[in-house]
């Protein structure tokens, strides 16, 4: 089965100033339909730019995709006219992004704002669109949706606003759904309620989802695959059990790491991974988190690791590394015995 | 709508500024049916008939007076008045809707597009706008619908200069990228979700380019270059009736009122207007 998306090579500077900006460098992957892929990584790990530059939506200039092809059923996204992307975005490919209190037009109705891409793709009149924008609010848990309609943004609460998000976001039934921190700017509570509304959905309509995230716990609860990416890369890819039970990436690693531990507050510091993030001004050079990686080897700093498939791992698994995490740990834990 | 009228009542200064528009606006649309004599008329045996409030419904009365031709002052000031508002309302709206446009436009695309268009706008800055509508004016001739352009002409900038800098602001924000992100192509997104945003600095704006514009117009056909007589005219009354000042007071005084009151009126409105569609100033409403 042909994947529902299929990224090859991807590569996207930034033209500033200080210099260029090397955001994504040469990433690959593809995603099958129906599956939940969670894309973490911290600020500048090139996750959000990636998904927004493949539909378009990155400013040019100052971005400049140099290579690489975006197939998504079939067609190279990359090389379509911008007619044909307006088309597509909204109706096939639905957006849902983080803060929903400046995402939404505070001037305009909510009925206006989940009307307009079933208006402009599908050319419903203003009465067959309420009809289906009253549906999809009950669809995302909103009471009295009715009577909401008419309302502006700032009548709704955050979480409230994030489902009026995702209900313009899957408006159209669109096959593959790219949530760009759509939780990040929610406070917990309301964030799992979020989650169990996407997982719900996704039960429902059965769309394809790209949910990108700075929380491995959100990824943990949700998504398929993950998708760990550092300094522009993919550095290690995989079934969510298998790449939190047995991480090959010495960042995934630190990631996991670094996460709390429930019922042992106060017992030990959180780890922190040493250095900072990679200033992507230089061309790159090498593994991008050599420079922070106490396993790093030289050829880590001389040349960059491909994303292989992982020794004795389940199958997907993979991981872009020179060095052997595995037998780095082993060794670690021998000395401190 | 409600809460609107509700808060104009509680400001002194914005309620008289809207009573008085409509006073002045329902004077204009009215003052064919209030059984005036004709603007136009002039009678050699009533000249400059100074104003007499004792026989007020008799059929000869001046109230306001008469002018050096014997034509009925209140009769001139309320048919000027029509051709006065209806030039500075289409001023306004001509210059409202290009300047508009083009602000949303030079703040939309940027670049090259947005430098043209400021350049424009400053070359035109740095010229006095009377000068230059007094040139138009002297080249095109003196009709209503050329006024309308000129003043037009020395009104978009404004529009254009403020609106740019809210849409460059408003560009960036995120409701933007989602309007993007659901297929919305560049009109689509200026008109549908930038203009409704601009709305308000629009129709403020709006309010007080108004009344500059009636001065600007007054000025105008006090020089000369405005509606042509014998269509009466606030500005040529007062060029006309300024030379009675000593003898005949009431030429030049009500026109002039006229000219003051209007324009007080819609800047008391304006800055009203301004107030109340400011976020920071909206407290206990």
């Amino acid at each position: 089965m042909t994947p529902l998306l299929d990224i090859r090579n991807l590569t996207v500077v930034f033209d500033t100033p200080a210099g260029t900006v090397h955001a994504v460098n040469d990433v690959s992957y593809t995603i099958e339909e129906g599956e939940t892929l969670g894309i973490v990584g911290e600020s500048g790990s090139g996750k959000s730019v990636h998904a927004l530059s493949m539909v378009g939506l990155i400013a040019r200039p100052p971005g400049r995709i140099v290579s690489g092809e975006v197939y998504f059923k079939g067609r190279d996204l990359l090389k379509l006219a911008p007619r044909e992307l307006y088309n597509l975005r909204g109706k096939e490919i639905g957006f849902v992004f983080q803060d929903p209190m400046t995402s939404l037009n505070p001037v305009l109705t909510i009925e206006r704002q989940i009307a307009e891409p079933l208006r402009r793709h599908f050319n419903l009149s203003k009465n067959q669109a309420r009809e289906r924008v009253v549906e999809l609010l009950e669809l995302v848990g909103i009471p009295n949706a009715r009577t909401r309609i008419g309302q502006y943004p700032h009548e709704f609460s955050g979480g409230m606003r994030q489902r009026v998000m995702i209900a313009i976001g899957i408006s159209c039934n669109p096959k593959l759904l790219i949530a760009d921190e759509a939780t990040t700017a929610l406070d917990v509570t309301v964030q799992a309620q979020i989650l169990d509304l996407v997982r719900d959905l996704k039960k429902k309509i059965g769309t394809t989802v790209i949910w990108i995230t700075h929380d491995m716990g959100v990824v943990a609860g949700l998504a398929d695959t993950i998708q760990v990416m550092y300094g522009g890369r993919i550095m290690e890819r995989g079934p969510v059990d298998a790449v939190f039970e047995d991480p090959r990436s010495a960042y995934t690693w630190g990631l996991l790491k670094s996460l709390p531990h429930g019922g042992k507050r106060g017992a030990t510091r959180l780890y922190q991974i040493p250095g900072n993030p990679p200033n992507l001004i230089e061309k790159p050079v090498g593994d991008p988190f050599a420079p922070r990686n106490a396993f790093a080897t030289e050829r880590c700093k001389r040349e960059t690791p491909p994303l292989l498939q992982v020794e004795d791992g389940v199958a997907g698994h993979k991981a872009a590394a020179w060095y052997d995490l595995r037998a780095e740990l082993k060794k670690e834990r021998e000395a401190s015995a | 709508m409600k809460s609107f009228f509700l808060a104009l009542l509680k400001s002194r200064a914005g309620l008289f500024g809207f009573l008085l528009v409509l006073v002045f606006i329902a004077g204009a649309i009215l003052a064919p049916y209030l059984g005036l004599p004709s603007p136009t008329r002039s009678s050699l045996t009533a000249r400059m008939v100074a104003p007499t409030w004792t026989s007020l419904f008799s059929p000869g009365a001046h109230p306001l007076g008469t002018d050096e031709l014997g034509r009925d002052i209140l009769s001139r000031i309320l048919y000027g008045s029509r051709t006065t508002l209806l030039i500075a309302a289409g001023a306004v709206v001509l210059g409202g809707v290009v300047g508009t446009l083009l602000g949303i436009v030079a703040g939309y695309y940027r670049g090259m597009v947005d430098r043209i268009l400021m350049r424009i706008v400053d070359i035109q800055l740095a010229l006095p706008l009377m000068l230059l509508a007094l040139l138009v004016v002297a080249a095109v001739g003196a009709s209503s619908q050329n006024l309308v352009v000129v003043l037009a002409l020395t009104s978009w900038l404004r529009y254009a200069r403020i609106i740019r800098g809210q849409v460059l602001a408003l560009r960036e924000r995120e409701f933007i990228l989602s309007a993007h992100a659901i297929g919305a192509g560049t009109w689509r997104i200026m008109i549908k979700h930038l203009l409704p945003n601009v709305m308000t600095p629009v129709l403020v704006i709006a309010t007080l380019e108004l009344a500059r514009i009636i001065i600007m117009d007054a000025a105008l056909s006090f020089l000369g270059l405005g509606v042509q007589p014998p269509s009466p005219s606030w500005g040529r009354m007062l060029a006309d009736g300024r030379v009675y000042i000593t003898t005949a007071w009431w030429i030049v005084t009500f026109p002039g009122l006229a000219i003051l009151l209007t324009v007080l009126s819609v800047n008391l409105l304006g800055d009203w207007l301004r107030d109340y569609f400011d976020p920071k100033l909206r407290t206990a409403r």
